[in-house]
């Protein structure tokens, strides 16, 4: 798959992992997990990305006497999952007329 | 392999960073162990689950803007801003001129400790050619008759003879102390060359 593409869909499902409740990042894979497989350093990359671009922000929490990241949606985390949906309704119909052209030959 | 393990081995291997991000990272990963530690795992299921630190540190790397990889090793040797390059042309006048006046004062300090070497050596060369003329002198004296004096100058050279002996060990630890002394301002100055390269 295309670099950049697949760099954009991991962003959003991300973003959606953490859409309704803040999580961690054990957490996120695991919610993953049914849909992609996900490395530890790619999920970094992924967080501190959307961490910069204002899309999520981090908090610290103690949890059983160690202490762990939880990371919580941004309205502008939000926009980008609408952003996607409303992407991939076009990216389908363009997928529908490329389709189209192979059944016709 | 357990977690103190994994997590040095990654923070050896993690040197082309700055270090609060590996802070970062590291307290990411153990976070990640611990989870997994708490979900049921072993320590060393859960690294196994993750990855080797080798397999982790290639991927960094791949995931990484080439630039900031390169950043890390070029920062100690940065370059000099504009203002001190002409905050050190503008001032060489005065810090070339000290300089210069401290190595010329280091230098004629040596040079003054080697004369001193070089008059009690011709002190001593002095002292044994007066002996030795001396008691000449007074072995003459005394064959010719001139019992006395004769014996007074064999006693003057005996003397000479005994203090020349005492300064040739004198200026034997002098020389070989200065020749020490030179080594080690030299092996001084080669290692503050080097250490600021």
């Amino acid at each position: 798959m295309d670099v950049q593409l697949k760099r954009g869909l991991l962003d959003v499902c991300v973003l959606a992992a953490i859409k309704n409740e803040d999580s961690y990042g054990y957490q996120i894979i695991k919610d993953m997990k049914p849909y992609l497989a996900l490395s530890e350093s790619t999920l970094y990359t992924i967080l501190k990305r959307l961490e910069t671009a204002n899309m999520l922000t981090v908090r610290t929490a103690e949890h059983g006497g160690r202490l762990r990241k939880y990371y919580r949606i941004t309205d502008a985390g939000k926009r980008r999952i609408e952003e996607f949906k409303s992407d991939w309704k076009e990216i389908l119909a363009i997928y529908r007329f490329v389709t189209k052209e192979d059944a016709d030959e | 392999m357990n977690k103190q393990a994994f997590l040095g081995v990654l923070r050896k291997g993690l040197t082309f960073l700055h270090d609060d991000e590996v802070e970062e990272r590291l307290s990411f990963y153990r976070e990640m162990i611990d989870d997994r530690v708490e979900d049921g795992l072993t320590e060393e299921e859960a690294i196994r689950e993750i990855g080797t630190p080798e397999e982790i540190l290639a991927r960094i790397l791949v995931d990484m803007p080439p630039a900031k990889a390169e950043k890390k090793k070029s920062a100690p040797k940065r370059r000099l801003h504009w203002w001190e390059i002409l905050l050190l042309i503008l001032g060489s006048p005065i810090w070339l001129s000290l300089l210069l006046a401290a190595f010329a004062v280091v230098l004629s300090l040596y040079a003054v400790l080697w004369s001193v070497i070089i008059s009690l050596w011709a002190a001593e060369i002095a002292l044994w050619g007066a002996s030795f003329g001396v008691f000449v002198g007074g072995v003459g004296l005394a064959i010719l008759g001139h019992m006395l004096p004769g014996l007074a100058l064999l006693g003057a050279g005996m003397v000479c003879a005994g203090l020349s002996v005492f300064l040739f060990f004198g200026c034997f630890a002098a020389a070989k102390g200065t020749l020490l002394l030179t080594r080690k301002l030299a092996a001084g100055i080669k290692n503050f060359f080097e250490k600021g390269e």
